[in-house]
């Protein structure tokens, strides 16, 4: 028999998951412009009260990260489940967990990283010391991953309803507060030049954590509503 | 190999909330054989067959391939198993030979070439390097064979398999069914059109 | 070996247990918090600090405990209903959920009362309060999930995951919520039901405690007939017992 290993399987998932973001940019770009576009909207709301603007800047910087990947999440099975795809793949021999951690991982390298990549421009925007990048990038890595494993067990249980958009976010967010906590106090204590390794090993830890159980958690999610 | 008991299904029961779709249905199915489930809308064929291919838990009875239940090593029965749910199960921005290479290349090695053979043998080799979104229904339904086949499974399941065919299509599916059970394959296959295939093909009426 | 427990799980059989034990647990509820109420109000002692204001605790620090004990029953329940296929478990989840979530509501407006003359605001993100806003989030989130659904099994099972997640998740919303709190201040806060007690204002609490346990005990059992029936609607044993 030719089988295909569990590597190889889910090296050709997340091939087809970039391949298929690339086909259409504009929906990648999309949630990295909302990003801009909603950390534009506080420095417009508090009418340029810059140092006001500049203690915010930590905290602005992560609940607008959160909603844009948010945003992309609610695609994440979606159009699979839409479209039969999701019966082949949870049908393909490598049982649905696999698949779930494949599928989660092209989604973050198409959002979370692509956040990463574009949070110094955000954040010179807001004011935040070049000497500060290194720990909030290293914080955004973390958390958006984190948040996209949450964000699959929420997508999981959300594919079979009509609009789950809003409920998507209903369920994710709250179990997500703890990563703004962790994640706005690490940026803020680079910003004021603080050691901010401690609740970036909580991130760390948090991250670790969901990287272990989520994927079960979420594949559970997809068999309730594959059924 | 004839005669050799593939498929098993005892006493399937399903409720969908209140109403009660699968009584008790229960078949065989051995390798060269191949079974037209039949039945008007609503009477739980698409169910059986998901069922079937352990999509869906049944809330009472027993699916088992080559004497065991499927639930004791299911990673093993998706291997020798090929399903076509009622959708084409095709990603519109790639191409129909991309969406195979994903998809065939899950289950075994295979290389454009050979998917080309099966894109051919299915008439929609032209259609190869089109992004499936341009593709016709009866098109994509053909792409959506060519994946069965590629499979190279014992154990076919197809839903629906002639919708939005022409007449050349549906006798070519049939063809294509009748090969595999010939070569010792088995199928299963739902349908509410009136479905003629040779050998030893059996039917079974849900209502 | 496990018979038992699954004849003990069939709807009739529940809906009988609750049938039966709705009355007890009702008139046990209604001493406990009949003694609570008058000892607490009337004879324990005022605080030495806060004066009479801190006797809102006796409807506090019970609705506080049984939002989680609610959001507990509910994800214990919801898994035996995932683990083993018990769907009595899916009727006791949803019948908790709005129960606990209203003792969820009624500990966040207790606490915001408390902290008017406290800190002189209803709202200053204590982190137990805050913990407790998140949980009512949670609660919220469960629910919709279920309701969600047009498949009604579907959302069950739905909701009974999304309870166990939100389960593991509680601690360390909670931990994180202090840590973010021990940031910015002190131990200056003041602490809930956490500090010794004379026995005076102790035993009031406790009868409190145990009144608001079985008074939910008593709406968990009079929802779970409602879900039951609801549910079996179709069975002959619900028509037998309705005619």
């Amino acid at each position: 028999m030719s089988g295909v290993g569990a590597a190889r399987a889910m090296g050709l998932v997340v091939r087809r998951e970039l391949r298929l973001g690339f086909r259409r940019p504009d929906q990648l770009l999309q949630p990295l412009v909302f990003f801009l576009i909603v950390t534009t909207l506080f420095p417009l709301g508090l009418n340029l009260r810059l140092s006001l603007l500049r203690e915010m800047a930590p905290g602005v910087l992560w609940v607008a990260a959160l909603l844009a990947s948010l945003l992309s999440l609610d695609a994440l099975f979606k159009s699979d489940a839409d479209d039969g795809t999701l019966e082949q793949l949870a049908l393909s021999g490598h049982g649905l967990t696999l698949i779930v951690i494949a599928k989660t991982l092209a989604h973050w390298l198409t959002s979370g990283a692509a956040l990463v990549l574009v949070s110094p421009l955000v954040a010179t925007a807001l004011a935040i010391p070049t000497s500060a990048f290194p720990v909030m990038a290293a914080s955004l890595a973390l958390g958006s991953l984190t948040l996209s494993w949450l964000g699959a067990i929420g997508a999981g249980l959300t594919v079979g309803v009509k609009r789950g958009n809003v409920l998507l976010s209903l369920i994710v967010l709250p179990l997500a507060m703890p990563l703004l906590i962790f994640g706005a106090a690490a940026t803020d204590r680079a910003v004021g030049g603080t050691d901010a390794t401690g609740p970036l090993y909580f991130l760390g830890a948090l991250c670790v954590f969901t990287s272990t159980l989520a994927p079960f958690a979420a594949a559970a999610a997809l068999r309730i509503t594959l059924e | 190999m004839n005669g050799i008991i593939g498929l098993a299904v005892e006493k399937i029961h399903v409720w969908r909330g209140e109403r009660h779709v699968l009584k008790g249905v229960s078949l065989t199915l051995a390798s060269g054989e191949s079974l037209h489930v039949a039945g008007p809308n609503g009477t739980g064929k698409t169910t059986l067959l998901r069922v079937i291919s352990g999509l869906m838990r049944p809330e009472q009875g027993t699916v088992s391939w080559a004497g065991r239940p499927i639930g004791q090593a299911p990673l093993e029965y998706q291997a020798a198993l090929a399903y076509a749910s009622h959708e084409p199960a095709l990603k519109g921005d790639l191409s129909a030979l991309e969406n195979l290479v994903f998809s065939v290349g899950l289950k075994r090695r295979v290389d454009a070439a050979r998917l080309r053979e099966a894109l051919a043998r299915t008439g929609v080799e032209a259609c190869a390097d089109l992004p499936a979104r341009v593709l016709s229904a009866g098109q994509r339904r053909r792409v959506a064979l060519a994946r069965v086949l590629s499979f190279e499974a014992p154990l076919w399941l197809l839903d629906e398999p002639f919708t939005n065919l022409d007449a050349a299509g549906v006798a070519l599916v049939a063809g294509l069914i009748e090969e595999h059970t010939a070569r010792g394959g088995l199928a299963l296959v739902v349908a509410h059109h009136d479905l003629r295939l040779g050998g030893a093909a059996r039917r079974l009426d849900l209502n | 070996m496990w018979t038992w427990f699954y004849r003990l799980a069939s709807p009739p059989s529940v809906y009988r247990i609750a049938a039966v034990a709705t009355p007890w647990l009702l008139a046990g509820a209604l001493l406990a918090i009949a003694y609570g109420t008058i000892d607490g109000l009337a004879f324990a002692p005022p605080d030495y600090q806060q004066g009479d204001a801190f006797r809102i605790i006796y409807v506090h620090a019970p609705s506080a405990w049984l939002s989680l004990f609610g959001y507990m029953v509910m994800a214990v329940t919801g898994a035996i209903g995932l683990i083993w296929r018990i769907k009595m478990g899916y009727a006791v989840a949803a019948a908790s959920a709005p129960i606990g979530a209203s003792f969820t509501v009624l500990a966040l407006v207790t606490g915001s009362l408390w902290g008017r003359p406290m800190w002189g605001t209803y709202w200053a993100w204590d982190p137990r309060l805050t913990s407790e806003l998140i949980l009512l989030f949670l609660y919220v989130g469960v629910m919709s999930l279920r309701s969600a659904f047009e498949d009604p099994a579907r959302g069950d099972r739905a909701a009974a995951l999304l309870a166990v997640v939100g389960v593991v998740n509680v601690p360390i919303i909670h931990y994180s919520v202090q840590w973010w709190n021990s940031l910015h201040q002190g131990a200056t806060v003041a602490k809930m039901g956490k500090p010794e007690m004379p026995g005076s204002m102790l035993w009031p609490l406790l009868s409190m405690m145990l009144g608001f346990m079985l008074f939910y005990a008593a709406v968990l059992s009079m929802r779970v007939r409602g879900e039951v029936l609801n549910r079996e609607r179709q069975s002959a044993w619900v028509r037998a017992a309705v005619e």
